[in-house]
């Protein structure tokens, strides 16, 4: 059964032509077939293994799967949209920034800023890409504010960049949509609530301690927030997309908690 | 109609534990468990103390994030509970009655005889002045627990908490201090009761039948009855 998708940028616009899902009615029963028959096999196999893996789509993992979702709700409701993060001075500053991410230092790509683009998607009226000059060019604004990592390690770090709600403005968002979207060079890709995006300190951050932002920390472009836990903060990101669909979140899928306000 | 008023379990004593306060004393054992389990499995991802790392099978989530999700299912059944438990305390009046007062003296005079190993501990319905002490503290640390909890999970939204920690590491070391405590006071108190074992099964049971009733102010004419009965 294939569900009617819904718009974002990771699909065709105008979704799957009609006419071609006629065409391969037959092949994609078939694969549909073979998916499920491969679902069985493969659970079949876990059993065999020890308990934990299996725990993965037990009751409990649904209670706490729920708890999780419920967590986001509390902390929606505990949000203070202009409370704003402790600031500190540019003496504290750690330079370089710790690094982060889903694999070791020595694996990042460098982005090409010549010739990188950020596109936008989604709720969003004016949807031309955005090359590194013309973010530059836009007013920028500085927070000294602390990292935190989920794992708890923390820095205060020294970031500047475009505000995230000016940007949104600018580029006739809807500012009622509930998510706001990212993707990033890396294939990582993450999500934030629309209150979150509009706090006074989020920013799409291009420097860090007057800098132009490192390789490994994100250039050209990545999100700080001061609301969020790290992982809430992509960096290299290509596409923004404001939606009502939830997006989910690279480490969000993997089980942690999606909404991770600090 | 009189026989039953007369034979009804009203005109009886109440038991030394009620049964709420049995049904919060488990909830909140596992809730503990389950908080101190996880949360060393979350202390591992980043340790305070690079010579302490809580062995993979003691912890409990697998990963940290199935750490983190029971360790955020888990503070829900604490506080539920524990605000119940405090509740109930003041309510009752249980908290004046079996935790109050405790003198000084009679706390050095207690551990002078714990050295010697005469402190009796036979008489269940009754805390000596260290119990007591103990009972005090421990739900003063979780207490504070709690708060130093919320300082670590929100040290932004709840920024103004921050000042009694002094930033966010201060808070994480408030809180695993809090938890040094606590699993203190736990294998204390679990030693303690498998040395007077009868102490676990009143935990479950009740416990023998007390002429103290389980309210703020006691009647006069059930508290002669209740004399009488003894």
């Amino acid at each position: 059964m294939l569900k009617t998708p819904s718009p974002s940028i990771f699909r065709p616009e105008g979704g799957i032509a009609k006419s071609v899902r006629e065409q391969n009615k037959g092949l994609i029963e078939e694969i549909d077939r073979r998916k499920i028959l491969r679902g069985a096999m493969s659970l079949g196999a876990l059993t065999m293994l020890t308990g934990c893996d299996v725990t993965n789509k037990s009751p409990v993992q649904s209670v706490l799967k729920a708890v999780s979702s419920f967590n986001d709700r509390v902390q929606q409701a505990m949000f203070r949209p202009n409370h704003l993060a402790p600031t500190y001075s540019e003496a504290q500053v750690v330079k370089p920034p710790r690094f982060n991410a889903y694999y070791d230092i020595e694996e990042v790509v460098p982005v090409d800023g010549a010739t990188w683009k950020l596109e936008l998607a989604g709720l969003i009226q004016d949807k031309r890409p955005w090359t590194a000059r013309q973010i530059y060019e836009l007013p920028e604004e500085e927070w000294i504010v602390r990292h935190i990592c989920v794992e708890g390690w923390d820095y205060i770090g020294q970031w500047s960049g475009v505000n995230l709600r000016q940007f949104l403005q600018r580029v006739g968002a809807d500012l009622t949509a509930k998510y706001v979207s990212f993707k990033c060079a890396d294939d990582y890709y993450g999500s934030i609530d629309m209150a979150s995006a509009l706090h006074p300190q989020t920013i799409l951050a291009t420097k860090y301690a007057k800098q132009l932002i490192g390789d490994p920390f994100g250039f050209p472009l990545r999100l700080r927030t001061a609301t969020k836990l790290g992982f809430k903060n992509p960096k290299w990101i290509t596409a923004i997309e404001v939606t009502n669909t939830y997006p989910g979140g690279y480490w969000e899928d993997r089980g942690f908690n999606w909404h991770s306000g600090i | 109609m009189a026989e039953i008023t007369s034979n009804s379990t009203d005109r009886h004593p109440r038991r030394l534990h009620p049964l709420p306060l049995r049904i919060m004393h488990w909830i909140n054992a596992l809730a503990m468990i389950i908080m101190i389990g996880s949360g060393w499995k979350i202390y591992n991802d980043e340790v305070l103390f690079g010579w302490l790392h809580f062995p993979q099978w003691i912890t409990i989530g697998g990963g940290p994030e199935g750490a983190l999700q029971w360790h955020f299912f888990a503070m829900w059944l604490l506080m539920i509970n524990g605000l119940a438990y405090i509740g109930y305390g003041f309510a009752t009046g249980r908290f004046r009655r079996k935790l109050l007062p405790i003198w000084p003296s009679e706390i050095i005079s207690n551990v002078r005889d714990a050295l010697r190993f005469r402190l009796s501990h036979d008489d269940i319905t009754h805390y000596n002045a260290v119990q007591k002490t103990l009972y005090v503290g421990i739900i003063a640390v979780i207490v504070v627990q709690v708060v130093s909890g919320f300082a670590v999970w929100k040290p932004i939204q709840l920024s103004e908490l921050m000042v009694l920690f002094y930033d966010f590491q201060g808070a994480r070391l408030a809180h695993f201090i809090g938890m040094a405590l606590i699993v203190g006071f736990l294998i204390v108190h679990v030693a303690l009761a498998l040395l007077v074992p009868k102490t676990i099964g009143a935990m479950v049971t009740g416990g023998p039948r007390v002429d103290e009733p389980e309210s703020p102010e006691p009647t006069p004419p059930a508290g002669s009855a209740a004399q009488e009965a003894r």
